[in-house]
């Protein structure tokens, strides 16, 4: 199993309740995945800034002396905001690259979540209701946000293990399914120059749509491609640093489920994801269709 | 009539009302509220009870009927009335994947779309789908019909045996061993009953197309005609 769900805002007096209504259809989807949980929140972007979001087992060491360590690398520009075992360190955007490469010196237990302009990424092992409050989820507002509860099948239990992956800047993807070609495409992925985490056929779903993208595809293209390449089972939700995608393969086993109003897109697992949302009761309400990609974006939305 | 409001009772104790309605009992139409989803909801009706369901429900809804009348005011998750034994289920809104799967008797009516695999592995059970079905429907069907208004998805009626498969619509593709048959006199009659039994008055058998297995992938024998 695994449990995933999606938000994507259209209208903008929505963004203050986005983490709390997301993190509500994360913790509905509970039952259909113990071992860990995590979420993806996109905010409005703060031109010139960018954001790392990092994650240490020792959090009380290597965080405190963070902001210092990189004041050089980022020119000054590093601000650190601790949330329990996650910091989010906003520098320059200039200074992005340099800064992310400084982070690998500073402690081996300092691990990149995601990064980009907007994306903020939170996931630990454990259940969502742990996880959303561990990261206050409910008090973050944003345009956009996907989440996943897990059920383990591809690779082992850990915080890097969790949902979602991001494999390029303000991107990640969510995953319920299982791939059955993924060691071959993480090889043909990593001679391209994609550098992978861990062993998770998910992982590799992510750099793969990455390496689409990176390569001028626009996600709807990148998924569509997906289709034709990733072999398994898979419903994917993707998020973009605007845009917001879904993709199930052609057998669609793994069940999804999607509500539209003039305010919102959502996707869950499941209909009991979806039943706290406002105007539920009057939205239309559909299974995506197999083999199908369906993306929505905040620019062509507006 | 006995009201089971779910955001305020659990769902074990509406399925335990529904199980312990004693035989010949007088008060037997129960109303569901707010099933916001749930699963599982009026699973194991073993008796001749009616239940109305204000609202969409999740995973398995009536599953194991045998006798009861359900009505679902929404649209129902997978595997909504599976294994059904008699009785009738009805979904107003749309069903997920596998509806009706593996049902042994009983009515099955979706008056929206269903998804895929709608009839898999059906045994007697019949379903009339108002809009259009997913792709593997009816795969390995044995005994029973499944009539659709719409139109059917890929690999229609794979690995069939003697399900009856009925289509108004277009079909997609065929899955292997299932063949469009000719619509005889018996089929024409056997399907008016089906369509009157579902409530649709607006459609002639005459419109629809008849498939069937071409009995080439399982042994079939003539002289066991009877026993299918």
């Amino acid at each position: 199993m695994c449990g995933i769900v999606g938000l994507f805002l259209k209208d903008p007096t929505l963004e203050p309740q986005l983490g709390t209504l997301l993190a509500d259809m994360l913790v509905t989807m509970t039952d259909r995945g113990p071992d860990s949980a995590g979420l993806a929140i996109y905010g409005p972007p703060t031109p010139g800034l960018s954001k790392i979001t990092v994650q240490s087992a020792q959090a009380l060491v290597d965080f405190p002396t963070l902001e210092q360590r990189l004041a050089e690398v980022s020119g000054g520009s590093a601000r650190v905001a601790v949330k329990s075992s996650h910091a989010v360190i906003t520098v320059a955007s200039d200074r992005l690259e340099a800064t992310r490469a400084a982070l690998k010196g500073l402690s081996s237990d300092l691990r990149v979540m995601g990064a980009g302009e907007s994306v903020e990424i939170y996931k630990e092992v454990g259940l969502p209701k742990d996880v959303v409050e561990r990261f206050g989820i409910a008090g973050m507002s944003g345009t956009h946000g996907i989440g996943h509860t897990r059920m383990a099948t591809e690779s082992a239990v850990t915080t890097m293990g969790a949902h979602p992956f991001s494999t390029g800047a303000d991107q990640c993807l969510v995953h319920n399914g299982s791939l059955s070609n993924h060691n071959n495409l993480r090889r043909s992925l990593a001679r391209d120059g994609m550098a992978f985490e861990t062993q998770n056929d998910s992982e590799v779903a992510a750099a793969y749509l990455t390496t689409a993208m990176a390569r001028g595809r626009d996600l709807g293209a990148a998924l569509a491609g997906a289709l034709e390449d990733l072999d398994g089972f898979f419903t994917f939700v993707v998020g973009t640093k605007s845009g917001f995608g879904v993709l199930r393969d052609p057998i669609a086993c793994k069940p999804a489920i999607m509500a539209e109003t003039d305010r919102y897109v959502a996707f869950g697992s499941e209909y009991r994801a979806l039943v706290g949302l406002p105007g539920i009761e009057t939205a239309r309400v559909w299974e995506p269709e197999p083999a199908t990609v369906y993306f929505w974006d905040q620019r062509q939305a507006a | 009539m006995p009201v089971f409001d779910l955001a305020a009772t659990p769902l074990r104790a509406l399925n335990q009302a529904l199980h312990g309605v004693a035989p010949g009992a007088n008060d037997t139409a129960f109303e569901v509220l707010n099933p916001r989803g749930q699963h599982a909801v009026a699973v194991g009706i073993d008796g001749p009870v009616t239940v109305t369901v204000r609202g969409s429900v999740g995973y398995y809804c009536a599953g194991m009927n045998d006798g009861g009348t359900v009505t679902v005011q929404g649209s129902a998750g997978p595997g909504v009335a599976e294994n059904m034994m008699s009785g009738t289920v009805v979904i107003e809104g749309d069903a997920s994947q596998y509806a009706g799967a593996t049902g042994r008797g009983g009515l099955l009516v979706i008056k929206g779309n269903a998804a895929s695999r709608c009839g898999i592995s059906m045994k007697g059970i019949d379903i009339v789908v108002h809009g259009s079905i997913g792709h593997m429907s009816a795969f390995m069907g044995q005994t029973g019909s499944l009539v659709v208004l719409g139109d059917a998805g890929e690999a229609l009626g794979d690995s069939l045996y003697e399900a009856k498969l009925f289509v108004r619509g277009s079909v997609k593709s065929l899955g292997a061993d299932c063949i469009e048959k000719p619509m005889r006199a018996e089929h024409r009659e056997h399907l008016a009953v089906l369509l009157d039994r579902a409530g649709v008055t607006d459609v002639r058998p005459e419109e629809f197309r008849r498939y069937g297995s071409a009995r080439t992938l399982y042994s079939f024998n003539i002289d066991n005609a009877d026993a299918y």
